[in-house]
């Protein structure tokens, strides 16, 4: 057995990346097909599917409704909730961005023992359920919490503030919860950065702005674009934040996917809610993918 | 330190063997075994039952209705009591997961209160018995809402101006649609897409003046008067009570959502007879009333009032009058179209 691995590359190749493959398709592929399956069945009376009666019914139904007086009309209500979740996802990866790169860039410029310090430092809140770390934030931003009383204290405002509740607060929670994600391949890409170009510019008389915008930035690209999709995408589907740091007085994608696997008892429409996600976002990576192809190296 | 720990524990498990072991020297003991909700029923009183029937309990215990209903689906016998909620009885009924009992035969039945006997979702009680029961109405400072307050839910949907920004609906679709229905004048399972319409604008309208929907937490924001109305269960109101006296639970008079615990026997339980003995015993009002000391919760057993702890009987959010008794709108489930009905305003009143 041992000596024909041996003898056979073929062989040795297939059982190199078996353990792969069969990861993707039993962790990945599998259970994403199910939920396609379970999309195209009829839902069960109290949860759940019937397991042999079809319909694309949770598709109609996410462009398309009888109203309360049975007219067909276009539903607008999941484009809006969609485009919600879209602008604040958007919104966080930005606020991200302006955070997350001067923190990387820093990083980068320190001598190198440092470095290591400081990018544990980033990964600590991993350490923490994420559960934990939103209802710490409750604790923060809620009427009287820590924050309103600082403002108070330093005469900030004379009235408390309440933050608390409103999707100022799911921004605050998300840029927090994901913000590592835009440091580390941030830093990634800046570590790899040769200076020695920065000192070039210098030399042939840039701004310190100058020397930013034409050479750090467009050289740590990739970073950033790494940085925003692993902050942009988890965020669309963020379910914890928005449930526990928002109003809920608006739904985002991942409360009305819950839902209807909840107290809606839908699931079709749940599953189909999911992949029409999945279809956006991979829409738009393919778009990013298109893009950034053509950037010289 | 760790030593004498571990030495104390051996000799409690020393101890036990032997209690064990005694025990089963006993031909033929009667036994029982509750799978009950977690932390819902006092130990000492399974201990009495033990003593005065010399039949012996075991307990266990789970989270949620789903939960024992999928153990008993997957075939879990050897349950001989189980504790369902009202909505999903006809669910066991139907798949015949529960077996009849005709608990009205029974000797204590008598002292079950009138609105519990013939429950929709179990008509004549032929399934289950009565356990503890809870309402959904909301609560207010009295200190900060200035005036009466009708027991109406108009103050609630459709609000004092004051009250702008200052009230909390639950993040629940089922209670705060159901509510609404009740309001209306509706049945709580409403198939026509008007009503649904009405329902809907009714919950717009209410919208600006909620600060959110938010179901957890209930008690300590109206503890620490960041709201001054909040929709909220009664055990909640009641442990809200405790720490702010000047807050009052609301029955409203269009009638408002409750739900019921019940006891059940499955079917293929083997010993069928201890657990009739047991309910019968627990329709007893004393030992209803130890079971309420415990929960928090209110029991449907008439005379068991005598025997509450002060500080819950004289809370009417939990030991409720009995005028209100026909505010009480019990459990459905509701079908399919009535459930996309809810969802879709749901929806709607969030995009």
């Amino acid at each position: 057995m041992l000596e024909a691995i041996r003898r056979s590359p073929r062989l040795q190749r297939l059982l190199l990346i078996g353990p792969a493959v069969a990861i993707v398709v039993v962790f990945m592929l599998l259970p994403l097909g199910l939920m396609a399956y379970v999309s195209f069945l009829e839902r069960g009376q109290y949860g759940g599917v019937i397991w042999d009666q079809y319909t694309v019914e949770a598709y109609v139904g996410f462009f398309f409704e009888r109203d309360f007086l049975d007219n067909l009309v276009v539903n607008t209500d999941y484009v809006s909730i969609y485009l919600r979740s879209f602008l604040l996802s958007l919104l966080t990866t930005v606020i991200a961005l302006a955070v997350g790169f001067p923190v990387a860039l820093y990083i980068a410029l320190q001598p190198p023992s440092r470095r290591k310090l400081l990018v544990f430092l980033v990964t600590i809140p991993f350490w923490t359920n994420l559960l934990v770390r939103n209802y710490a934030w409750i604790l923060l931003l809620r009427t009287n919490g820590l924050i309103d009383q600082w403002a108070q204290g330093l005469g900030l405002t004379d009235q408390s503030i309440s933050i608390l509740y409103t999707p100022a607060a799911i921004a605050i929670g998300l840029t927090y919860s994901y913000l590592p994600f835009m440091v580390l391949p941030i830093y990634a890409s800046l570590e790899k950065l040769d200076f020695r170009l920065v000192e070039a510019a210098y030399d042939l008389y840039a701004t310190r702005l100058q020397a930013l915008r034409r050479v750090v930035v467009p050289l740590s690209l990739p970073g950033i674009a790494a940085g925003c999709t692993l902050v942009f995408i988890p965020c669309l589907g963020a379910y914890v934040t928005p449930e526990l740091l928002g109003g809920s007085k608006e739904l985002m994608i991942g409360n009305l996917i819950q839902l209807q696997f909840g107290a809606s008892r839908n699931w079709p429409l749940g599953s189909a809610l999911a992949f029409t996600l999945l279809a956006f976002v991979l829409l738009a990576m393919l778009v990013y993918l298109l893009r950034f192809r053509k950037l010289p190296e | 330190m760790v030593t004498r720990t571990l030495r104390m524990g051996l000799t409690a498990a020393a101890v036990a063997a032997v209690v064990a072991f005694g025990g089963g020297s006993a031909a033929e003991a009667r036994e029982l075994f509750l799978y009950n909700w977690s932390n819902y029923i006092p130990p000492e009183l399974l201990k009495r039952f033990e003593q005065e029937t010399g039949i012996k309990v075991t307990l266990d215990v789970y989270d949620s209705n789903e939960t024992m209903l999928a153990k008993l689906q997957a075939g879990a016998t050897g349950y001989d009591i189980v504790v369902p909620t009202d909505y999903i009885i006809p669910r066991m009924v139907e798949g015949g997961l529960i077996q009849k009992l005709d608990s009205s035969t029974m000797e204590n039945f008598k002292n079950v209160k009138e609105v519990f006997r013939n429950p929709s979702w179990d008509p004549n009680r032929e399934y289950s018995v009565p356990y503890m029961w809870g309402t959904t109405g909301f609560s207010y400072d009295k200190e900060r809402v200035k005036g009466d307050v009708a027991e109406s839910w108009k103050e609630f949907f459709e609000p004092r101006e004051e009250l702008k920004g200052q009230i909390v609906a639950l993040n629940d679709m089922n209670d705060v649609i159901s509510s609404a229905a009740f309001y209306l004048g509706y049945e709580r399972c409403f198939e026509d897409p008007k009503k649904a319409q009405t329902v809907l604008d009714l919950l717009t309208k209410q919208k600006p003046y909620l600060a959110m929907y938010q179901s957890d937490g209930t008690i300590e924001r109206m503890i620490a008067g960041e709201v001054i109305m909040h929709q909220q269960w009664n055990g909640a109101a009641h442990r809200t009570k405790m720490e702010r006296p000047s807050v009052v639970y609301v029955y409203p008079k269009e009638g408002l959502p409750f739900w019921a615990d019940n006891f059940a026997i499955p079917k293929g339980a083997k010993n069928v007879e201890e657990a009739k003995e047991f309910l019968n015993w627990m329709m007893d009002p004393k030992n209803a009333a130890e079971a309420s000391n415990f929960t928090g919760y209110m029991n449907a057993i008439a005379g068991s009032d005598a025997f509450l702890e002060e500080k819950l009987a004289k809370d009417p959010a939990v030991n409720m009058p009995d005028e209100y008794s026909d505010r009480l709108r019990a459990a459905e489930d509701c079908a399919k179209p009535a459930q996309d009905l809810r969802d879709r305003i749901w929806t709607k009143l969030k995009s």
